[in-house]
């Protein structure tokens, strides 16, 4: 069965009152699909609930990869394919000569950790070369903040009221869509 | 808003635990001293005096990398802070008695009542080679530059202080006159800072070990004690938050604390690294002595600090919700709070008591105690004195809304 839903932009000159109106919207049970802002604002992500997070347990994973491959390098290049002996301290084992081993595990770590968070940020966020911009209101880029809402009916009513209560300069009913139910 | 809260009250029952501290240091300071024999003639109760040399150091350190701390946020005019200014504040406030007990430590030292510094000794001086190369900076060279970082630090920390408390006697300070002030007396703390924090390290814990050099040692001090430093002022917060003083600061601000915690001990833990790894690499025999001493006398000691000040805050205050838990920072807060302690046993101790050293004893913690008795006296009657939160701030608002 498919579902009709409209969709609905509340455009605010202001993040106070958007932010009172997501708020609002939130406790009447009613889902803020998207948020468009001119620049951050903090606690707004907690407030429409985005989930955390989770990019740091990737740059965990990332920085141990790093730390795993700089010492497979080392080892087999120092130690294991060809023994060095550099100012009097060879390298018949890994732990013979591991202070000097230090600084590359921790730049090969931090190189790891940083790149593999910013792509895994670039490719989560489909922020790829030629990807074209999704913001619908190019006054979102401007000085206008708009949320963006896809409701049915009954939640539409009640969300035009809430728009309006808390001061939205505008709310832009922008046709409707047609939702397949999966299952 | 909880209104009685708005100021600090010293309880009876706080300075009760501060006068036992202080008396159970004191009794086990004047044990220390009497027991403290060998028959080493050149032992003259060096461990006792370099306990009581450490503690008045390590505490001094604390109140002057708080200081830094404050003039650095002042300059950077950041916001977040501004709700807990006043508990930086109160750790800067210990600042004159750490001063003085090093002061006297100094005197004493030059009246050849202690031997921490080989140089005061006028024999050492005329015969070691290297000593008496290095005597046109030592010497009188020497007490002019303390005098001079000591009246730098103190008139910096006091100006500080002064415009705080004068701008909460304004109704309303319209030109943020005494925050402008405090910027520009922070930027230039900052300035005076970066030079002699390097150099008061290289004269006062270096030149225990006056033989050895290192330019990189300046820089692994001052990490150190601004680790100290927001380590205690961490505890302090939690603590305050827990007796429900300090309502308004947020629990970002906290966790932003639990950051600088994370971030510093990795400051601490390059430089600590760095240091023995350029001396361990190069090998040459008059910088290698440094660690051979540490490492043939105080191997545990030396393992210790390592793992607490390195793995320890690292594995613990990694993850957000640890930085968030009260409960987490000061567990870790303490422990970490003791370990550089025990970096700073382990700068002084080798160059004083050398190997006739026999492992941590009640006699360091007994004069930790004393000193923590006086801190915690000095500091908690700071914070009593003026309001917990600052007035007429212009970032007050924005820290307290601070979310993260």
């Amino acid at each position: 069965m498919a579902t009709t839903k409209q969709i609905i932009h509340g455009v605010f000159g202001d993040e106070v009152p958007m932010m009172e109106a997501c708020k609002k919207l939130r406790s009447a049970g009613i889902r803020v699909k998207e948020v468009y802002t001119p620049f951050p604002v903090h606690g707004l992500d907690s407030l429409i609930g985005v989930p955390r997070t989770r990019l740091a347990i990737c740059a965990f994973i990332y920085g141990l990869t790093g730390l795993c491959l700089a010492t497979l390098m080392m080892w087999y290049m120092m130690v294991s394919d060809w023994p060095n002996d550099i100012g009097g301290k060879p390298n018949w084992a890994y732990y013979f000569a591991v202070p000097a081993f230090i600084p590359i595990s921790f730049e090969s770590t931090v190189f790891c950790a940083a790149h593999g968070m910013a792509l895994t940020y670039l490719l989560r966020c489909w922020l790829i070369p030629g990807t074209k911009a999704k913001n619908p209101d190019s006054r979102t880029t401007d000085d206008k903040f708009l949320i963006y809402l896809e409701l049915n009916d009954e939640q539409s009513k009640k969300a035009d009221a809430i728009l309006k209560d808390n001061k939205a300069e505008e709310v832009n009913y922008k046709g409707t869509i047609h939702i397949e139910a999966k299952y | 808003m909880n209104t009685d809260k708005q100021n600090f009250i010293f309880t009876s029952k706080a300075k009760r635990v501060s006068f036992i501290l202080m008396a159970i240091g004191f009794v086990s300071i004047i044990c220390m001293f009497m027991m403290d024999r060998n028959d080493d003639p050149h032992y003259h109760s060096n461990r006792a005096w370099a306990n009581v040399f450490i503690g008045a150091f390590f505490f001094m350190a604390i109140s002057l990398a708080a200081a830094f701390f404050l003039g650095l946020q002042y300059a950077a005019e950041s916001a977040w802070s501004t709700s807990i200014k006043r508990v930086i504040e109160a750790v800067t406030m210990y600042l004159p008695y750490g001063l003085s007990f090093m002061m006297l430590l100094f005197i004493l030292g030059q009246m050849q009542v202690h031997h921490i510094y080989p140089w005061m000794d006028p024999e050492i001086a005329k015969h070691d080679k290297i000593i008496s190369g290095k005597m046109g900076y030592f010497g009188i060279f020497w007490w002019i530059r303390t005098i001079l970082y000591m009246i730098a630090w103190l008139w910096f920390t006091f100006k500080l202080r002064k415009n705080s408390l004068d701008a909460d006697k304004l109704d309303i300070d319209v030109n943020n006159s005494f925050h402008w002030k405090n910027v520009k007396l922070g930027a230039w703390f900052m300035v005076v800072f970066a030079v002699t924090s390097s150099t008061s390290a290289w004269d006062w814990m270096l030149s225990i070990d006056t033989h050895w050099f290192s330019t990189m040692f300046g820089w692994y001090m001052f990490s150190g004690m601004w680790i100290s430093a927001l380590t205690t002022i961490t505890i302090l917060i939690v603590w305050l938050k827990k007796l429900g003083y300090l309502e308004n600061v947020t629990e970002s601000t906290v966790h932003d604390m639990g950051k600088w915690m994370f971030a510093i001990s990795f400051l601490w833990t390059y430089l600590y690294f760095s240091q023995f790894m350029l001396i361990w690499y190069a090998d040459i025999p008059e910088e290698i002595i440094y660690f051979q001493t540490r490492w043939e006398s105080y191997k545990a000691l030396m393992w210790t600090v390592f793992f607490v000040n390195f793995a320890f805050p690292m594995i613990m205050l990694m993850s957000r919700d640890c930085k968030r838990n009260f409960f987490f920072l000061m567990f870790v807060g303490t422990i970490i709070f003791f370990g550089h302690y025990m970096d700073i046993i382990m700068v002084v101790m080798p160059g004083t008591v050398g190997h006739n050293w026999t492992g941590l004893s009640w006699m360091e913690f007994g004069t930790l105690f004393f000193y923590l008795g006086i801190f915690i006296y000095v500091v908690l009657n700071a914070l009593a004195k003026a309001p917990l939160q600052v007035k007429n701030h212009p970032f007050l608002q924005e820290s307290l809304h601070h979310s993260v």
